[in-house]
């Protein structure tokens, strides 16, 4: 399955990366199952996307929980909780 | 009749010809409520400079559009506006304008409040700070987390 990633904020620094276009194994099914992929890329992924990270996630600009359901083709951003306003 | 305006923009806003012109040729409108965010000097004990705001530009008005008619859909409101601003502000300045028309004070009171509480916690901005110790990225507050959950109970 293809999917565009974007990276906001803190991550966006930390990852070196705003942007990227990944195939990922079929295994990959969810916005969890994507989080542990990208771990398993060692750092800085590693520790940017570990357990403990508070992170947040948008599917196709909605933001949505880790147990959400990746689709062929989808924008999926994590970013950390936002601070507007 | 329902309209709701947003707009994100690097550039100020003036804000009473924002609110002249949302209530302009609505004679239902008996009150309009608005709130106006500015950027402090200091922050957990840090004075800042100045901070430079993200966001994320192909979610960001979708995610004001989901929040807008979630107020629409819970209160008897005419008008509503978001304005945020993004990029590098000063202390002083002015960062977001919320702006909410009815019949009665009492539905764009609650709207406006709603609508605020929401944007900050479901619309994609995030804060960086410049202070004296260097640039740091804003957390978020667990009190914003709080003002949802009394919306949700309701």
């Amino acid at each position: 399955m293809k999917l565009e990633l974007r990276f906001f904020a803190s991550l966006r620094e930390a990852l070196g990366v705003s942007q990227e276009g990944i195939e990922v194994p079929e295994s990959v099914k969810t916005i969890s199952d994507l989080r542990l992929h990208l771990i398993g890329r060692g750092n800085p992924w590693a520790e940017v996307l570990a357990d403990g990270q508070v992170l947040r996630c948008a599917l196709n600009h909605h933001m949505v929980d880790a147990s959400a359901l990746l689709k062929e083709g989808a924008e999926v951003a994590f970013f950390p909780p936002v601070t507007g306003g | 009749m329902f309209n709701s305006y947003i707009r994100i923009q690097e550039g100020d806003f003036d804000l009473s010809s924002e609110i002249a012109a949302l209530r302009k040729g609505d004679p239902r409108v008996g009150a309009v409520v608005s709130f106006l965010g500015t950027v402090r000097d200091m922050n957990d004990g840090s004075q800042v400079k100045g901070m430079t705001l993200e966001h994320y530009p192909e979610m960001t008005e979708k995610a004001l559009q989901e929040i807008l008619d979630q107020a629409k859909a819970r209160w008897d409101i005419f008008q509503t506006l978001v304005i945020h601003r993004v990029g590098q502000l000063l202390p002083e300045d002015q960062i977001v304008l919320v702006a909410v028309s009815s019949a009665h004070r009492g539905e764009a009171f609650s709207a406006c409040e709603f609508i605020m509480d929401y944007l900050k916690t479901a619309a994609p901005f995030w804060k960086k700070e410049d202070t004296p110790e260097g640039a740091r990225w804003v957390d978020a507050r667990v009190t914003d987390e709080t003002a949802i959950a009394r919306w949700e109970q309701k």
